[in-house]
């Protein structure tokens, strides 16, 4: 079979393309929560962010690209196995009974398609603007942002101070003043970290990595990121909730005029 | 105690769960002989005794199978059905007794099923092609004490299908590797390798088993205790293999040279 035909076509090349993929979206996944926990910071640093991923202008696109060509290569992967694997269990068990496998292990199926469904969601509230368009970064009334300062990545100065930028602080913070919106989010990524729990621990497995010998310390490894990564998350929309993030005030604004 | 057993006459007749009054046990009875105690008064009564697959009756030829309250080869740990006793159940209990089920090992009757697809998957690659004879000098090829330890773990594997069985994928991965690990820790399996995983790989997905999902469920089913440390073994091999065969340069001569 010629490499092409092993690696899609067969069992183990599809779950190496499912791990090989997953690495790519954990990556992204963490990177972009990093990214946004900057929303704790001044304005200057979450605007000056998003400002400077967008100055990247065709390297943005070609990191889109590839992330959503991880995506549709994983679905298609999990659909076909999860096809195949219908099929080949043929009758089910009178007597139903699970040995040892993990409850993250057995959802990753729902776990996966209710955080596709998440993300649709998300893209179209914060990258579209089709949703909640009142809170959108182009078009609400707190739309504009001067930047105060410079905003460096890596000792380099990407965005000047007194640059007009798209006012993504105040998006995110008006989007998750909605109850629901925010609610929906925290059981999204709660459910996208078990989702990862099992993932991160499965991908050593499907490379090749693991064994006995240090298979604890990756499930203690996997256990930590996933709770890190939910508590990171759940920060935004729950400080948004509880009052401590803010939008700018008119005062903020003003000052930013200066 | 009562047993309730799956009945099917054949492959294309319908099956049913029937129950069976099991009586004058002993518990020190293994599981079969116990079956063999219902089938003597099934036959006595003029009733079609219940099919069921079985020969060494120690544990080594993985000819038994049978799930048992939905866990195949029985509540224990690292023990074929014919190795589960009596003991291990109360008086009183109701026993679920189900063929193995899979789409690659189609039913012949009862609690029996066809598990050629495994010996298919063995001739794809589940030996190494060497000339028959005496035995060689067993110096000649020397193989660390770690690595011979790990090989003989594979090695018990004894091909009853029970990893199939529990897998809810049906998958037959633990199975296909311990064979793949087996062979290719071992300096005689070298050789053939990468034609080896690719091949029993290859068959594996023509059967029709199904893909792994990580859980396990295949080795804390299996009766030899094949550690699921195989698979990624030879999700390796298998990764290695394929890159190997896509760019390895092919003799000139490759019909041999013959004329
Ligand atoms: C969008 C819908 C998604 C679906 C339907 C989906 C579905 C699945 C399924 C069925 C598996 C296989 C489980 C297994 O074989 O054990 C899997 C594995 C995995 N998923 Fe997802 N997933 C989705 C999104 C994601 C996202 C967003 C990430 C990362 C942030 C991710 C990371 C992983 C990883 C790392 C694995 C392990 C790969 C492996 O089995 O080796 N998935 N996913
Ligand atoms: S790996 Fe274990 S369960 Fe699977 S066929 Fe071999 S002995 Fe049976
Ligand atoms: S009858 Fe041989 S292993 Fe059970």
């Amino acid at each position: 079979m010629n490499l092409v035909g092993s690696f899609f076509g067969s069992s183990i090349g599809r779950k190496i393309i499912m791990a090989l993929t997953g690495v790519i979206l954990i990556g992204f996944v963490v990177g972009h929560l990093v990214g946004n926990l900057q929303i704790f910071q001044h304005p200057d640093h979450i605007n000056g962010y998003a400002q400077f991923l967008h100055q990247l202008g065709p390297l943005l696109w070609v990191a889109r690209i590839g992330l959503i060509a991880a995506a549709l290569l994983h679905i298609w992967a999990a659909t076909v196995l999860t096809l195949e694997n219908k099929r080949a269990r043929g009758g089910d068990y009178g007597f139903k009974h699970t040995i040892q496998a993990t409850f993250a292990s057995r959802a990753m199926r729902w776990t996966g398609v209710i955080v596709l469904a998440f993300l649709v969601y998300h893209l179209a509230h914060f990258t579209l603007g089709v949703v909640q368009t009142e809170t959108f970064k182009e078009t609400a009334p707190l739309n504009h942002y001067v930047m105060q300062n410079d905003y460096r990545v890596a000792g380099f100065t990407v965005v000047k101070a007194g640059t007009d930028v798209a006012n993504v602080h105040s998006m995110v913070i008006l989007g998750f003043q909605h109850k629901v919106v925010a609610l929906f989010y925290i059981v999204a990524v709660g459910l996208l970290s078990l989702h990862l729990l099992h993932g991160f621990n499965s991908l050593f497995q499907s490379l090749g990595l693991r064994n006995a010998k240090w298979s604890w310390l990756l499930h203690k490894a996997a256990l930590a990121l996933c709770v890190v990564y939910f508590l990171g998350n759940l920060a935004i929309p729950g400080a948004v909730l509880a009052g401590k993030l803010r939008p700018q005030t008119a005062k903020v604004a003003a000052t930013a005029q200066r | 105690m009562t047993l309730r057993v799956w009945r099917q006459a054949g492959p294309k007749a319908l099956g049913q769960f029937k129950d069976y009054a099991a009586k004058d046990l002993n518990s020190n009875m293994s599981f079969l002989e116990m079956l063999d105690v219902v089938n003597d008064e099934l036959t006595l009564k003029g009733e079609v005794p219940i099919a069921f697959a079985h020969d060494c009756r120690e544990g080594i030829c993985g000819t038994c199978s049978l799930t048992i309250n939905g866990k195949p080869h029985g509540p224990g740990k690292g023990i074929a059905t014919c190795q589960t006793y009596m003991r291990s159940f109360h008086d009183g209990d109701i026993i679920v007794v189900e063929p193995f089920r899979a789409a690659a090992f189609p039913l012949i009757k009862d609690l029996v099923v066809d598990r050629t697809s495994f010996d298919k998957i063995m001739q794809a690659g589940g030996f190494i092609t060497a000339r028959a004879g005496s035995a060689p000098e067993a110096n000649a090829a020397p193989v660390p004490k770690g690595v011979s330890d790990l090989a003989m773990d594979a090695a018990q594997c004894i091909g009853c299908g029970a990893c199939v069985a529990a897998c809810k994928n049906a998958s037959a991965m633990l199975f296909v590797s311990a064979k793949v690990g087996h062979l290719g820790l071992l300096p005689q399996g070298q050789a053939e390798r990468d034609r080896r995983v690719l091949a029993m790989v290859h068959t594996m997905d023509e059967e029709g088993f199904g893909n792994c999902t990580n859980q396990y469920e295949c080795s804390a089913a299996c009766p030899k205790t094949i550690s699921h440390d195989f698979i990624a073994r030879m999700n390796r091999d298998y990764l290695g293999a394929t890159l190997r065969s896509a760019f390895q340069p092919e003799a000139a001569s490759s019909d041999g040279g013959g004329a």
